[in-house]
């Protein structure tokens, strides 16, 4: 008797406690989810949101409650991973890569009360706002540092697919290296895949295999920075910063930062004035960065990647900036002009210096 | 010297019909025992997990129209994949088909997306079948004229129709505003199917409201009599199974090999085409680079587990697009990795081919082989 009244009793004071409880946090949580294209572990570009992600959690604690979704297909189970993520009660969906530009459009006309917030894409809506930051700012970086250490002058880019966010990091990249060192050029070989630990791995040896001495990827794995370890060239991180996984071939990391975007959206929304501006943000914004530079490098690399950083980050300096010229050597852009962000976003053509032909 | 193990298989003479059937059943129950063990070592309560992974996303009306968004193609394909497996003539290209009907249907809808009308999605969908067929075609003609091998011909044709969307889209119908992405415009209204949801006979606006089921759906629902008819019901469906039980007797009875050849693959490769067209003018509604989830090569499966029989390959079908949104939800609800569908789709696989050994061999226990020891006589 005595142990069913034990029972009873801490049953009821598990339930008065579970009810106060309830009552002393009086509003939900926020719920937030991301939809990502890759796995968490690829240890680039997915990994890179996650980070943000985690960034967001820790600063707001149990205000927000968060929910992912790995390697969504960029077809027709898109679409319906993000309404099912609105449907369970998300009012803040990111959807984390070009892909998902439609699905996410479609998808947010059936859910008017939720945000969704689309990485990388181009068309936005009432509650579809678009983000992205501006690697190429980065990538010009590592091209100076490629300029210095490329001992063949022949520097290598594993590209993923050929668009303008692609392109221009190719651009930046060569015009970079091209600052320090008028005679380099760069080689490109097109993977069409954001994530293929594989394919990313035979295009490095491809490329290396052509004499390129100096590797940048636009692939969300570390694979093209491993294969340049196994073959003993220089390679960079991109998207995280990926020295751990080769130490030795490991120049910089080119990353992304999203944790102080994801908060901003978070606060936002959570004081009930949900960010709906385009944002596109750079190392002045705090959105990307290159970090992890190699204590390898000559004082000279050090010193005038150090200012370049310091005029990019302070906003004096603006990467596509004349004169600009074409494959043939014509002038795209007169010297002292900058391209505006709609042309960067729309460029359609290499830089003098790159190699081969822009796949159309 | 070979390795002996200490069973062997001998050949079952006559294998228990009942137990053919009660094979795939076995498989999906000891999957799910076995998932029930992973759920539990993956710290989470199993009765939970099995919910969440298998019942909540068919628990209402949006969950049961993306089962059968899901499942209709893979039906489709699987069903037309089926007649050329019980003839030993085994399409592995499926997939590949499935993008020329995308093509094909394609080509139609940004075609005439201005003009368009009534006849477009018709039209489209007949286009996708002919691109298909004719895509399957290649292989027919290789095989039964050329005597090439059918499943290698028609997997290298999959990476070539691939690298055909990707110059089709990043090319000549890349949509002008697309800032060099590659896809197409998306379709007009004439060149998508219908939302089931937008019917307002038998109140499927009410009770549909919100999903993305369409009418695409109803090819499959035809499809399936049609494919019964064909298979166990018709004169050459009869020599399909002939030629793949027992091809000597097939030959003396004098049916052409060529002809049943071409017979399977047009079939396969149209049924292949009309998956595709249910993609592209369907929940995709344009024509992209990364459209399918691989629905070509799943559909294999598909067939398998469905014991190349028309009811068998509708629940296989069933049961895989059951596995991909569960999957989904498990990510969704517990947070576990996207892995766990594939684990599902590949411990499925291994315990139908494993009770499929059972069902055709027994196990004999192998006589020890050893050389029997002699005592050593005392000295």
């Amino acid at each position: 008797m005595k142990t069913w009244k034990h029972t009873i009793r801490n049953l009821a004071g598990a339930v008065a406690l579970t009810l106060l409880h309830g009552t002393s946090i009086a509003a939900d949580p926020l719920k937030m989810a991301w939809v990502y294209v890759g796995p968490v572990g690829d240890g680039g570009w997915t990994y890179a949101h996650d980070l943000g992600r985690k960034a967001a959690m820790a600063k707001l604690g149990d205000k927000i409650q968060t929910t992912i979704v790995e390697s969504v297909p960029e077809g027709a189970d898109a679409e319906r991973v993000i309404r099912d993520l609105a449907t369970k009660g998300n009012r803040i969906v990111f959807t984390t890569s070009f892909g998902y530009m439609e699905p996410t459009l479609k998808a947010a006309k059936s859910f008017p009360k939720a945000e969704f917030y689309h990485a990388t894409g181009f068309k936005s809506d009432k509650n579809v706002t678009i983000y992205n930051s501006r690697m190429y700012e980065p990538a010009y970086l590592a091209g100076i540092i490629a300029g210095h250490v490329s001992k063949k002058g022949v520097l290598g880019f594993v590209a993923s697919f050929p668009i303008p966010e692609v392109v221009r990091n190719i651009n930046a990249y060569t015009m970079g290296a091209r600052s320090v060192n008028p005679k380099i050029t760069t080689k490109v070989v097109w993977v069409n895949t954001w994530y293929d630990p594989g394919k990313e791995r035979q295009a490095a040896e491809a490329l290396i295999g052509q004499g390129a001495d100096v590797l940048l990827q636009n692939t969300d794995s570390s694979a093209v920075l491993q294969t340049a370890q196994d073959k003993g060239v220089n390679a960079f991180g991109w998207d995280s910063d990926m020295t751990a996984y080769a130490p030795k071939a490991h120049l910089a990391s080119a990353i992304e930062v999203w944790g102080g975007y994801y908060t901003k959206v978070a606060e936002a929304a959570l004081a009930g004035k949900p960010l709906k501006t385009t944002v596109w943000g750079g190392m002045k914004d705090g959105m990307n960065d290159l970090v992890s530079i190699s204590a390898a490098l000559s004082p000279e690399a050090k010193k005038a990647v150090a200012e370049k950083m310091t005029a990019i980050k302070s906003g004096k300096m603006m990467v596509f900036t004349g004169p600009i010229k074409g494959q043939d050597g014509s002038i795209k852009l007169a010297a002292g002009k900058s391209l505006t962000d709609k042309e960067i976003d729309s460029v359609n053509y290499y830089v003098e210096g790159v190699e081969g032909q822009l796949p159309k | 010297m070979s390795l002996q193990l200490p069973f062997r298989l001998i050949p079952r003479a006559q294998p228990s019909q009942r137990m053919l059937v009660v094979a795939p059943l076995l498989a999906v129950v000891l999957t799910l025992l076995v998932g029930l063990g992973i759920f539990a070592a993956l710290g989470q309560n199993p009765l939970t997990a099995f919910r969440v992974f298998f019942i909540d996303p068919v628990s209402d009306i949006q969950g049961w129209s993306e089962l059968l968004l899901k499942a209709s193609p893979l039906c489709l394909i699987a069903l037309g994949l089926a007649i050329g497996f019980r003839a030993n003539i085994w399409n592995i290209g499926a997939e590949g088909q499935m993008y020329l009907g995308g093509i094909f249907a394609t080509g139609l809808a940004i075609h005439f997306h201005e003009t368009g009308g009534a006849w477009l999605l018709p039209a489209m969908i007949i286009a996708a079948a002919v691109g298909g067929a004719l895509w399957a075609a290649i292989t027919a003609a290789l095989r039964a004229h050329l005597r090439t091998n059918e499943i290698l011909v028609s997997l290298m044709l999959t990476y070539v129709a691939d690298l055909l969307v990707k110059y089709l889209v990043y090319g000549p119908w890349q949509d002008p505003q697309s800032n060099n992405f590659p896809f197409t415009i998306q379709f007009g209204d004439d060149a998508l199917f219908p939302l089931l949801a937008s019917w307002s006979w038998l109140g499927f606006d009410t009770l549909l409201e919100g999903t993305r089921v369409n009418l695409s759906i109803l090819m499959t629902l035809v499809a399936v009599p049609l494919a019964w008819l064909f298979m166990d019901r018709s004169f050459i469906g009869f020599q399909l199974s002939v030629a793949g039980l027992a091809p000597p007797a097939a030959r003396y009875a004098g049916f052409s090999e060529k002809r049943l050849v071409w017979v399977a693959l047009l079939l396969s490769g149209a049924a292949a085409g009309l998956a595709g067209v249910s993609e592209v003018a369907g929940p995709i509604g344009q024509l992209n680079d990364r459209w399918t989830p691989g629905y070509g090569f799943t559909a294999i499966i598909v067939a398998s587990l469905g014991r190349l029989h028309v009811v068998g390959i509708v629940f296989a079908a069933l049961l895989m697009a059951l596995l991909y949104l569960g999957g989904e939800a498990a990510q969704i609800a517990l947070q576990l990795p996207k892995a766990i569908s594939q684990v599902f789709q590949g411990l499925l696989l291994m315990f139908l081919l494993g009770c499929d050994v059972l069902v055709n061999y027994r196990v004999e226990r192998r006589r020890a082989a050893l050389p029997v020891v002699q005592p050593v006589a005392a000295a």
